[in-house]
């Protein structure tokens, strides 16, 4: 398990040598008016982000999930300065991001998979040099960041083409280049392979891989994908109705969420539902479907599959069986549902 | 000051790039100025020396204004659906992240967009009159460098409003009434239909008081040579003034407008 639990938090102004993105109880409440009779508004207040905390270290690549409306994108405007939290107190690289939102912007990139902040009309080149002039980026270096975008986003044939003509996946890889070219310490991404084909998320996901590992890029994630958070983070952090669910592993994931694997049986001919009994300790397993001679069989995700079928090939005319590992997304609806209210 | 330069010369090769949409807009221009000019004709023939210009200057106005009609953004088609697109969509939250100035950006791709519209729609045009009809020519030379600096601050003016207008939708979500109402007074304030000395007692005063006339009848009038010396500098400081004055206006309108979106979420 990793430690998230620097308990010393808020103390002094420094920011400890662990906590590069430091949350402490924010919260963010916006006011809402509503309509109540012909004449009266009635104020209401939507707590959009009620009272998180954690801390991201420097070269951490983290997980955000949650359900739509969970107060992932809330959070991500705040930590980028374009939405002031009303309470709790929040910093990046020691910065706090609405008070001095242009110098935050300098040493962070950000990615809205469903907005862009290239030229519509252009070609791709021109959007990157005004990333050259906006963000004041040295010659060489912005040479040298370039080069290493186009061809590890393989864009080297799309700089001329203007950016409407561009596919999804060619735009989203035209955006992540765009957000790097001046060397952020934090890259924050926003659904970053919403919309794309399964060849355009794997380059996406393998360019922030080496991004991580080479430059040592500390990233913030959110997505609905599950597979983004598999194969890119090792610590994942779930919020919904704006407070933080879990924080830690992704394996861990699987024990706080009770997972189940599924182990697929097909036997010689039609059978009533398995039933095995171990010494005490109630079934080893729960028959959850039978279909003519197939059946399901759930059992938790931490034990072992080994002597479960050993009992039932013991004890039942065993044709073929296969393993079925835990599905996260299932485990993450089923931790909404235990919280909705 | 770099970033800006490329902002405007992104503004003005975005327009190029529609070569056909260019054309159009030349052949719309040239065929609207040939109607103008011959309802002109038919005025000052009834009514010479009307407002003070002869033929000659009346079909010169004619054509300087098919000419500035694009660049100024007299009948509106600048950057203020597309800033009003993005205020709607959300997306504007994407350019507050940026270090960068959010008016000043605008201002430079309006100015590069502004650039390639008067090369590019209003050359033609104003050649097209000139051909076509006897038209007055400037008295001197110099009048050239003045004509176009009066341009550029017409299409300051004119970008100033377009900015306040398209900053409204963060209050009306839907900006199309205020782009219209901008629209209406821009043709009929800026002179583009009759020269303001047209108008007359009160409403020719106002109507030459307000901004609009900052976009044709100013530069018209400094080409047909109607303000030298010190009449240029006074001409120029009314432009200037009104430019100032809807620059910082609008400078304030965003400042209020981004603290709703920062601390309201919009």
């Amino acid at each position: 398990m990793l430690d998230t639990s620097v308990g010393a938090a808020g103390e002094g102004t420094g920011v400890g040598h662990d906590g590069f993105i430091t949350l402490d109880g924010v919260e963010k409440v916006f006011q809402v008016r509503r309509k109540a009779g012909l004449l009266r508004r009635e104020r209401h207040e939507v707590r959009a982000v009620d009272g998180i905390s954690f801390q991201v270290a420097r070269g951490e690549m983290v997980g955000y999930i949650g359900p739509n409306g969970a107060g992932k994108s809330t959070t991500i405007k705040m930590l980028t300065g374009i939405l002031t939290p009303s309470g709790g107190r929040l910093r990046v690289a020691g910065i706090d991001p609405s008070r001095e939102r242009t110098r935050l912007a300098h040493r962070i990139g950000v990615v809205f998979g469903q907005r862009t902040t290239l030229w519509w009309d252009l070609p791709l080149r021109d959007s990157y040099r005004l990333m050259h002039r906006m963000y004041r980026i040295p010659d060489r270096r912005y040479q040298e960041n370039l080069d290493r975008c186009v061809e590890l986003l393989d864009l080297g044939e799309l700089l001329d083409v203007p950016v409407r003509q561009l596919s999804l996946g060619q735009r989203m890889r035209g955006d992540i280049a765009a957000a790097l070219l001046h060397d952020p310490e934090v890259l924050y991404l926003d659904e970053p392979t919403i919309g794309l084909d399964v060849i355009s998320k794997a380059k996406v996901r393998q360019f922030l891989k080496e991004l991580n590992a080479e430059r040592g890029t500390t990233v913030l994630l959110t997505t609905h994908d599950l597979t983004d958070i598999e194969q890119l983070c090792r610590r994942v952090m779930v919020i919904d109705h704006g407070r933080l669910m879990y924080d830690g592993s992704l394996a861990g994931l699987h024990e706080v969420g009770e997972s189940e694997r599924m182990l697929v049986v097909d036997l010689e001919r039609e059978l009533p539902a398995i039933s095995l009994e171990s010494e005490g300790a109630g079934p080893l397993a729960r028959v959850v479907k039978v279909e003519g001679p197939r059946q399901w069989l759930a059992f938790p995700a931490s034990a072992s599959a080994a002597p479960l079928v050993a009992r039932i090939a013991a004890e039942y005319p065993l044709m073929d069986l296969s393993v079925r590992e835990p599905d996260i997304e299932a485990v993450i609806a089923r931790m909404y549902e235990a919280a909705a209210p | 000051m770099r970033l800006y330069a490329v902002v405007a010369a992104g503004g003005f090769r975005r327009y190029a790039t529609y070569r056909t949409a260019t054309a159009a807009g030349v052949f719309t221009n040239t065929v609207f100025g040939f109607i103008l000019a011959y309802t002109y004709i038919a005025l000052w023939d009834a009514r010479p020396q009307l407002g003070g210009y002869d033929m000659a200057q009346a079909l010169a106005y004619v054509w300087i204004g098919q000419g500035l009609l694009a660049a100024c953004a007299m009948m509106g088609g600048g950057f203020e659906d597309e800033l009003m697109e993005r205020i709607r969509t959300g997306d504007i939250a994407v350019d507050l992240y940026r270090p960068a100035d959010l008016q000043l950006w605008w201002l430079a791709g309006d100015l590069g967009r502004a650039a390639f519209q008067l090369i590019g729609r209003g050359v033609v045009p104003m050649l097209a009159g000139a051909l076509a009809f006897d038209i007055a020519l400037p008295g001197s030379a110099w009048i050239w460098p003045a004509f176009l600096l009066s341009v550029l601050l017409g299409v300051v003016v004119s970008f100033a409003v377009r900015y306040l207008v398209a900053l409204s939708a963060f209050w009306l979500l839907d900006g199309a009434g205020a782009t219209q109402m901008a629209w209406l007074l821009g043709l009929f304030f800026s002179g583009m239909l009759l020269p303001l000395p047209l108008f007359p007692g009160l409403l020719g005063e106002v109507a030459r008081m307000l901004p609009w006339s900052s976009l044709l009848q100013i530069p018209a009038d400094v080409y047909l040579g109607k303000h030298t010396g010190w009449g240029l500098v006074e001409a120029y400081a009314f432009q200037g003034g009104w430019a100032v004055a809807l620059l910082l206006a609008g400078r304030l309108l965003q400042s209020v407008a981004t603290r709703r979106v920062v601390v309201q979420g919009g």
